[in-house]
């Protein structure tokens, strides 16, 4: 889960606001030939460094991605031989959806997202009510405490987990199997899903509560001061006002975190050699197109990569349609 | 570089430190009973934050070999700077190198995308030209498509150009960051008052000129949050260098790291552990010091 790019961006209407009318586009009274030379030229030389990188780096390889999908290597019988590329436009796609593995690791994340993500964001929900609260005392510390694992590297967080998780080294099995006997094993194959469904959460509750507590420090102090007056208790505030006034970052980040499951790859790749045979090459979508392109089977690694970055764009531009239009 | 700047900059209408300032919000009223409350469950969940990164702390400072030694989460004995020199003198000094490539290619990528952010973003807030909506519309699909998509077919297209293993495969992906752009616009469309560049017009200062005397000057404190965005997501970035870097000396520390901890015991787990904390400690150390401007950057996604 890396999307802390992804994650902060907000409705567009924070860029509707506010556009620059001067500049080249006024009607300027008798304008000059610099201005109308500039109309197109200046802005275009702005935007040239970045479009054409971005062009480069994000346009061509998805679009190389799908044109290397559409052909499929063919090895000769005895492998001596090159292999050659035949076109086979749905050939990879074919594959891709009798691929058990495959499908098998799309269901794992979307049974993961279903249950790590609402954990994730009730806590962060809670917590950021809790700072919120007038009982709350020392709030920068608590503040600084939930957003400190979000300065921690994802994989890096997943190496000091699996030592926390590892039967040999882990300090929680040992104070466990002290205090009542038995430990947790965190690598079995019913647990290791949410095994790093903790990391994860670990990781971004308190990005997630810092995105909901902003939004709750832009409820104006007098609609709360009014419904203390009318006798509301905090239980009411939180779950009649608060609640819903933060509901855009509730959806927000409810989004982002779906999409952060699609990709999940991070932690179990650096469980993997430690799980003991828990997690499998195939355990997510990424890790198993990225298995497809260490076996140097492009085409079909492409075909994967394309069907994933649709699905993940198909979600997040639903959502952000949906969170737009929530919020009018 | 002012807080105030910033905070404009981003338009949160009740910063912290107003929480003061709300009108008579008095604490006499809350009863104990629910302020221990509260207090027991950020407690509770403090302590889950912190419990890893206090375990490392203190695994690090154990002596040598003796770094999953009882009781877990308290000192035994001291050996922080033997483990240290143990991590640097581990595979003829590699981690050294894994450092000083993560804050090269961290550093380079933000340094040169931060420009380009500032120049797209600038452009798209401040000049009306036909294909804008476009243009931004582009740019916002792919703020919302994770970068993590586009390394795949990334790592085919370079071993088809032949880019594989070349530092150009981890930073010229780095460089580009729609949402730096974003962010830039927003920050731009704010705070960089239209008169100013009128003003500087009539002065007869060049278009970039003014860009650079004028929009770069105002929108430092945000471009600083750029700034930091990007190196951070480069930082931690693990799949992209992963895939297009074999050699182990062209490798971050987070591919570095992994191969170590992945290595059964060929490295011993007490220096990963030391490793671990050592390539956290820089990142820490810029979150603490310049948190205004992460929260800068989180509330302007966030606030409306």
């Amino acid at each position: 889960m890396d999307t802390s790019s992804t994650r902060a961006v907000t409705t567009a209407d924070s860029g509707r606001r506010g556009i620059g009318r001067s500049g080249a586009g006024a009607p300027a009274p008798g304008g000059t030939t610099r201005r109308s030379g500039g109309r197109w030229r200046t802005p275009l030389l702005f935007l040239l460094p970045f479009g054409v990188l971005f062009i480069a780096m994000y346009l061509v390889p998805i679009v190389f991605a799908f044109v290397q999908s559409l052909f499929t290597l063919r090895r000769s019988g005895l492998g001596l031989e090159a292999p050659t590329l035949d076109f086979t436009p749905f050939a990879n796609y074919a594959r891709l959806f009798g691929d058990t593995e495959f499908l098998a690791s799309l269901g794992r994340v979307a049974l993961f997202g279903i249950v790590q993500v609402p954990v994730m964001l009730g806590l962060a929900l809670l917590l950021a009510l809790l700072l919120d609260s007038r009982s709350a005392r020392g709030k920068g510390f608590f503040r600084l405490a939930a957003f400190l694992p979000y300065a921690v590297p994802g994989v890096i967080a997943a190496v000091m987990w699996s030592f926390l998780y590892s039967p040999v080294t882990s300090p929680i099995n040992n104070f466990l199997e002290s205090a009542v006997g038995a430990g947790i094993p965190f690598f079995s194959p019913e647990l290791v899903l949410w095994s790093i469904a903790n990391i994860v959460t670990w990781g971004w509750t308190g990005y997630n509560m810092l995105i909901i507590y902003s939004s709750l420090q832009t409820i104006p102090a007098e609609t709360i001061e009014a419904a203390r007056l009318d006798g509301a208790g905090a239980f009411r505030i939180a779950w009649n006002i608060k609640i819903p006034m933060v509901r855009p970052a509730l959806v927000l980040t409810t989004v982002f975190s779906i999409i952060g499951s699609a990709q999940l790859y991070n932690e179990p790749k650096v469980l993997q050699t430690i799980s003991g045979g828990a997690i499998s090459n195939t355990f997510t979508p990424l890790m198993a197109a990225q298995a497809q392109v260490t076996a140097q089977n492009y085409p079909y690694a492409a075909a994967q990569s394309v069907v994933l970055a649709l699905v993940v764009g198909v979600l997040s531009f639903t959502f952000f349609k949906l969170t737009n239009r929530g919020e009018r | 570089m002012t807080a105030p700047t910033l905070a404009s900059a981003t338009r949160t209408p009740r910063s912290d430190r107003s929480d003061a300032s709300r009108p008579r919000r008095s604490n006499r009223d809350a009863n104990l009973a629910s302020r221990l409350g509260v207090f027991a469950l950020l407690g509770l969940s403090a302590f889950y934050f912190i419990m890893p990164i206090w375990w490392l702390v203190v695994a690090s400072t154990k002596p040598a070999g003796h770094q999953f030694s009882e009781p877990g989460l308290w000192f035994d004995g001291f050996g922080l700077f033997d483990n240290i020199a143990l991590v640097f003198a581990e595979s003829d000094g590699i981690f050294g190198q894994w450092m000083l490539n993560s804050v090269f290619y961290a550093g380079t990528s933000a340094l040169v995308g931060t420009l380009l952010s500032a120049m797209a973003g600038y452009a798209l807030a401040k000049y009306d030209f036909r294909g804008r909506g476009v243009v931004f519309g582009v740019i916002l699909a792919a703020v919302l498509i994770p970068k993590v998509m586009f390394t795949l077919p990334l790592f085919l297209l370079f071993n088809q150009v032949g880019l594989l293993n070349n530092p150009l495969a981890v930073l010229l992906p780095s460089v580009v960051s729609p949402f730096g752009v974003y962010l830039a616009r927003v920050f731009a469309a704010q705070s960089v008052p239209d008169e100013l560049i009128e003003a500087g017009r009539i002065d007869g200062a060049g278009e970039f000129r003014i860009f650079f005397s004028i929009g770069v000057r105002i929108m430092s404190p945000a471009l600083v949050t750029i700034f930091l965005f990007q190196f951070v997501e480069v930082w931690n970035n693990f799949l992209l260098p992963l895939m297009v870097l074999n050699d182990s000396s062209l490798q971050p520390v987070t591919v570095g790291l992994v191969g170590w901890a992945g290595s059964n015991g060929q490295v011993p787990a007490g220096t990963v552990v030391v490793a671990a904390l050592l390539s956290v400690v820089p990142l820490i150390i810029a979150f603490l010091g310049l948190q205004r401007f992460w929260r800068a950057g989180l509330t302007a996604g966030a606030v409306k």
